[in-house]
């Protein structure tokens, strides 16, 4: 189970796949004075739209705040709040560890242990990608610290929930309003 | 219907399809292509003197009609100089679409000549905004910007086109509907709310309706006065929403805040069920947080969600238009009164009654027979009467502008409330008079904000808007100087403008095409006001040499508590005598 603090928030967001979104939800973050732990976005299932995950930290506002702020923004479609148990989540982490031909073999039993993988190989080092949640990845990290960690990056958390409902369907069906008829024709 | 054009021309055909009458605004480089095609065309432009003034013409021009203002400006400076109006649209809900040229799109992020990315400065600022480099887009793009400014929250939109999307040729085509997945704003509030808040009407002793700008933006003020009259509850009104219910009616309280009325402070604050219709508990209205009206429930209708709960928790949220979440108030509450159902207020509209006597408005008169500026604007309320239309700059003249006129309709006070911008005044009259040109509009401005935007009095003359200007100059920076007395020691720090000296108004007024007029004596203020209503030909401008030592009274010292308003320097009243009030059980 995931130890993520209770003031930390898992939201989906879907949005207009337009320039500038991603701009316009991180400006609306920094001067509302929200913090957001990561943020993660990418393409779905449907063209026009893109899915933001995005972690945020509301430790004085409350998070409804931060969901009706964001909803004001006209290129948000949907937000939902994506619960621990309910959703999975995971992130990607691509570390270099330093790794000769004597620490080698433990470095590579700790990929194994924790069911990593190695995505290349030098005479000193080996990069190393796993996936989990924040949890697993901090504990991967804390027995690779002491073989020496040269490098590494780390993406923002992705979620969905769980069973068979889709957050997106429903949502992204198009919706039209009539436009106001031309004036003098 | 669809033909080939020009992006320019497409541009002009697609505001006028959206119902543009007047643009305000200054032709540079880069949207020099749509002035062109904008000389064949229905549309009036008015040619105005720094973009500023565009911006908050086209407020005013919004806020006196109720109609979607239109600014117009080039790229980079031109854009950037429509900043302050975009913003004070934003706080104050101002339906408004401003459109700029952009540098051509190949150009884009080169730091080219004249670019800067309003797109991405005015994020913040706006209810949404757009980048335009496909001509294509450009009639959807104007039809989505009219829609979503004036629909909802009201607000600003601004539509930035690239050069080349205005040169290209391109196809005219006005769309049948708008694909806006993500905008749906709420109008119709829910039953089960609206059922909530009548409960809570009914059993409340000391309800009291606070009203903000949204009922004014939601033409809501004769479903107010029903609502108010039926069931006799008291009724204050904020900055934004001087007018939304008659001064003279013997429900209002006038305003609250920190330079509101004593009644209509204490009414909030003694409340046990406040009624928010389309206002959002500013700081300017509440004071200290925590010590705000501490005894109250409340309903907070907003058509904006996220007001609602932002800075005061609520008792019954309900989000929708104004306008219908009164009229469904209305409907519930006579429904509840068919079945012997009423409120009963009648101790707390009588110790209301007994606050507002105790502590009317006033001021000082100054021993030494200058003139008062309450008093000018008193008389000028007075004499141009409750169908003129006023705006105001920002600060202690704003402030006796909203206590001194008796406002009686909606959309006849204008000012900048949320983001108290001086200069706000005299671009906003022009704006107003062109809405309104039959109205008779007063720009009652401080002598500091009307040097920071007078020049568009030589746009007022030369395309005929006579606007009035009252100058209410007590040559310093008033507002700021009253504090510097109250809480820096009255030391005077960069306060004092010399502006009996310099400028000459009349002067200034005259180099203008204008009529200028001065006051100094209180005996002169009628004749000078009656003078300056008979000039309908010109703008006028009257230089109303006040002293400078009078004060904004009534105050709640900004962070304090409303308890602690002062109703005179070191006076505070005592509406907290537990005699005035008999609280039954």
């Amino acid at each position: 189970m995931s130890a993520v603090p209770d003031s930390r928030h898992t939201l989906s967001v879907l949005v207009e796949n337009k320039p500038g979104v991603l701009a316009r939800i991180a400006g609306l973050f920094s001067r509302r004075g929200f913090n957001i732990d990561s943020l993660a976005v990418g393409p779905t299932e449907h063209p026009e739209v893109s899915r933001m995950t995005i972690v945020v930290n509301v430790e004085g506002s409350p998070l409804e705040q931060v969901t009706k702020q964001l909803n004001k923004l006209v290129e948000v479609i949907k937000i939902v709040e994506l619960d621990g148990p309910a959703s999975v989540n995971r992130e990607l982490l691509l570390v270099k560890v330093k790794a000769d031909a004597e620490s080698r073999g433990q470095v590579l039993d700790t990929v194994q242990l924790f069911r990593a993988k190695v995505v290349d190989i030098a005479p000193d080092a080996v990069t190393i990608q796993a996936v989990g949640n924040a949890d697993k990845l901090a504990d991967l990290l804390r027995v690779l610290e002491p073989f020496g960690i040269r490098e590494l990056v780390q993406s923002g958390m992705v979620a969905i929930g769980r069973g068979s409902r889709s957050i997106s369907e429903r949502n992204l069906r198009p919706v039209t309003i009539p436009a106001p008829p031309a004036v003098g024709g | 219907m669809s033909e080939q054009m020009t992006g320019a021309q497409s541009l002009i055909r697609s505001l006028e399809a959206a119902g543009t009458e007047h643009i305000f605004g200054i032709p540079g480089g880069a949207i020099l292509p749509a002035y062109d095609p904008l000389m064949d065309s229905s549309i009036r432009h008015i040619l105005v003197r720094h973009e500023q003034g565009a911006g908050h013409a086209a407020q005013g021009y919004a806020a006196a009609t109720g109609r979607v203002g239109v600014c117009m400006a080039t790229s980079g400076p031109g854009a950037t100089n429509l900043v302050t109006p975009l913003a004070d649209a934003h706080m104050d809900s101002v339906p408004m679409v401003a459109v700029t040229g952009q540098v051509g799109a190949m150009q884009i992020g080169t730091d080219a000549f004249q670019e800067a990315d309003i797109r991405g400065i005015t994020m913040p600022i706006t209810k949404h905004n757009f980048l335009v480099t496909d001509p294509a887009d450009i009639p959807r793009t104007v039809a989505e910007a009219f829609y979503i400014a004036s629909t909802g929250r009201p607000g600003p939109v601004l539509v930035d086109v690239a050069k080349s999307a205005l040169q290209a040729m391109t196809t005219y085509a006005w769309p049948a509907e708008l694909n806006l997945p993500g905008y749906r704003p709420v109008t119709r509030p829910h039953s089960k709310q609206i059922r909530e808040a009548a409960k809570l009407i009914l059993g409340a002793r000391r309800p009291v309706l606070y009203v903000g700008g949204g009922v004014i933006r939601a033409r809501a003020s004769k479903e107010l006065r029903i609502l108010a009259e039926f069931t006799g509850m008291p009724v204050v009104t904020t900055l934004m929403a001087r007018g939304a219910f008659p001064d003279s009616h013997p429900q209002h309280l006038g305003m609250p805040g920190m330079h509101g009325t004593v009644p209509a402070v204490a009414s909030l604050q003694r409340s046990d069920l406040i009624i928010s219709l389309g206002a959002r508990f500013d700081d300017r209205v509440t004071g200290n947080l925590d010590t705000f009206a501490p005894g109250a429930r409340i309903i907070h209708a907003d058509i904006d969600p996220a007001e609602i709960g932002k800075n005061r928790a609520v008792d019954v949220p309900i989000v929708g238009d104004c306008r219908e979440v009164i009229g469904d108030l209305i409907v519930a509450l006579k429904a509840e009164a068919d079945a012997g159902h009423t409120g009963d207020y009648e101790a707390w509209v009588e110790f209301l009654a007994g606050v507002k006597k105790k502590y009317a408005l006033g001021y000082d008169k100054p021993t030494d027979g200058g003139l008062s500026p309450q008093y000018v604007i008193e008389r000028l309320g007075a004499i141009a009467g409750p169908e003129a239309i006023y705006t105001s700059g920002v600060g202690q003249h704003q402030m006796w502008a909203a206590q001194f006129i008796g406002y009686e309709h909606p959309n006849t006070w204008i000012n900048s409330g949320g983001l108290g911008t001086m200069g706000f005044s005299v671009p906003a009259a022009m704006g107003a008079k062109v809405g309104m040109p039959d109205s008779t509009v007063w720009s009652i401005d401080g002598d500091g904000c009307f040097q920071m935007t007078n020049q568009e009095l030589a746009t007022c003359a030369i395309n005929d808007i006579p606007i009035k200007v009252a100058i209410i100059n007590n040559e310093s920076l008033g507002m700021v100087r009253q504090w510097q007395t109250l809480f820096y020691n009255e030391r005077y720090s960069n306060t004092d403008l010399h502006s009996k000296r310099i400028p000459d108004f009349v002067k200034l007024a005259e180099a203008y095409g204008c009529v200028g007029l001065a006051c100094e004596s209180p005996e002169d203020v009628d004749a000078t006001i009656t003078k300056a209503m008979e000039i309908n030909d010109v703008p006028v401008v009257v230089d109303f040499r006040v002293h400078r030592d009078a004060m904004v009274w009534p105050m709640v010292a900004a962070g304090t508590s409303n308890d602690d308003i002062k109703y005179a320097r070191d006076m505070a009243p005592k509406f907290d005598d537990d005699d005035d009030l008999e609280v039954r059980p």
